[in-house]
């Protein structure tokens, strides 16, 4: 992953760990592990807000951040976007396998155990 | 020798039970990438004889003399003239006969429009999909070159693009084995390396343009299952058919029930057939693939649907 990539990833863990509203310099204190230039949190913070995942709000003269949703909600939208169930077979992705009924995956296991053809099992 | 119009009609609307006879044959299954060759070229081949069908009723045959499309050029050229040069009115027949080519030019217009907003819709997509995943997946040393997700549901999918990245959720990570997963990883490697998306997607978008169409679903349906088909055998080269089956019984199986019966009939295509089935079917008892004649008549059907509407359309009489 690239830098930008990486910094736009720790400044969210930041966002979504915090249960208030953060100014630019408190997100950049709370990375601690990198010597980081107050304009560059400033400019990955402003990246996430016109991405959609940040939301902000002034406060005087300084912004305050937030992240959009929780980590959850997009790990959500991730996981149904991925088995396709929003209904709109957008084609964006190739999943793997599509569920199977209960009774189907019955018959195709027992035909593995047979290693026969599970249409004449 | 046949006028054009009806070559034309008659593979307009000869695809269309055709496409329902293939989508219902076993002999693609053997032979996935023939196949797709073929769906590919039945459905280039009936946009061109439909849109070529409406052209060719449009126009007289004292035409150009560059088959169909110039013809088509040379009435409206003068239906234009006509207009400027304020001309008695039209006829009924000549009335009748732009207003076919009015249809045809719709048509080429829904055609190419459906594709590039259906071409559009994906790549908004994925990008936001991708941007997620940057957020939020990881590497795991078990599935190498691989984005884990960190939610309990089982899944394994391909996010297609110039750098294609494969994604297993921490649910299928937990719920396979090491052998199954590099039978999953093979699997979505092909997708990724051969770009199975960009097969699929004419379909997405002709299934957009004709959303009450039956063969239209059914063609979507079975060029799906197909790439699936071609991936599995990309898999088989790597791993033994065993690990790819057990894979998909329990990725199948694990996959959870919670979306509506509304939205799982329809990214299924026909209701409680998911095409995991017939995978299983197909990997526990292979079947040879086409013969060469077999597969030598398909390729020159597949040329000939295409061939023969652009010639009619463009070439010279």
């Amino acid at each position: 992953m690239n830098r930008l990539g990486e910094l736009e990833r720790a400044i969210m863990d930041v966002l979504w760990e915090s249960e208030t509203q953060l100014t630019v310099r408190q997100v950049g204190s709370r990375l601690t592990d990198r010597d980081l230039a107050h304009t560059t949190v400033m400019t990955v913070l402003d990246r996430l807000a016109k991405k959609g995942f940040a939301r902000r709000e002034r406060d005087g003269r300084a912004w305050l951040y937030r992240a959009a949703a929780s980590r959850e909600a997009y790990v959500t939208e991730l996981m149904l976007h991925a088995l396709d169930q929003t209904g709109d077979r957008s084609a964006a992705l190739a999943s793997f396998a599509r569920r199977v009924s209960g009774t189907e995956a019955l018959v195709l296991r027992r035909a593995l155990e047979t290693g026969g053809d599970p249409a004449r099992s | 020798m046949l006028p054009p119009v009806l070559v034309l009609a008659s593979v307009a609307i000869g695809l269309v039970p055709a496409a329902t006879g293939l989508a219902a044959a076993r002999w693609p299954q053997r032979s996935p990438a023939a196949a797709i060759v073929l769906w590919q070229a039945m459905g280039l081949g009936w946009g061109l004889a439909a849109i070529g069908t409406l052209a060719a009723l449009g126009t007289d045959r004292g035409g150009s003399g560059w088959g169909v499309a110039g013809d088509a050029l040379t009435v409206l050229a003068r239906a234009v003239h006509d207009l400027v040069g304020e001309a008695a009115p039209p006829g009924l027949l000549a009335a009748l006969r732009l207003l076919c080519l009015a249809a045809s030019a719709a048509l080429l217009a829904l055609l190419c429009w459906v594709l590039m907003a259906a071409s559009t819709a994906v790549l908004r997509d994925r990008r936001r999909h991708r941007a997620l995943l940057s957020l939020l997946a990881h590497g795991d040393p078990k599935v190498p070159g691989a984005l884990v997700v960190d939610h309990p549901a089982a899944a394994a999918y391909c996010v297609p693009g110039l750098r294609s990245r494969i994604v297993i959720s921490a649910g299928a990570l937990n719920l396979l084995d090491q052998a199954e997963l590099a039978a999953v990883l093979a699997h979505e490697r092909a997708h990724a390396r051969e770009r199975h998306d960009l097969v699929l997607l004419p379909f997405t978008a002709l299934c957009r343009a004709f959303p009450w169409s039956g063969p239209a679903q059914r063609a979507h349906a079975a060029v799906a299952l197909l790439i699936e088909m071609l991936a599995d055998d990309h898999a088989l080269r790597h791993r033994p058919a065993r690990e790819l089956v057990t894979a998909l019984i329990r990725v199948g199986a694990a996959s959870p029930a919670g979306a509506p019966a509304g939205a799982l009939a329809m990214a299924g295509g026909r209701t409680g057939d998911s095409g995991v089935c017939a995978r299983v079917e197909r990997l526990l008892a292979p079947a040879p693939g086409l013969s060469l004649p077999a597969l030598a008549l398909v390729s020159g059907a597949a040329a000939a649907l295409v061939v023969v509407p652009v010639a009619l359309l463009l070439l010279p009489v």
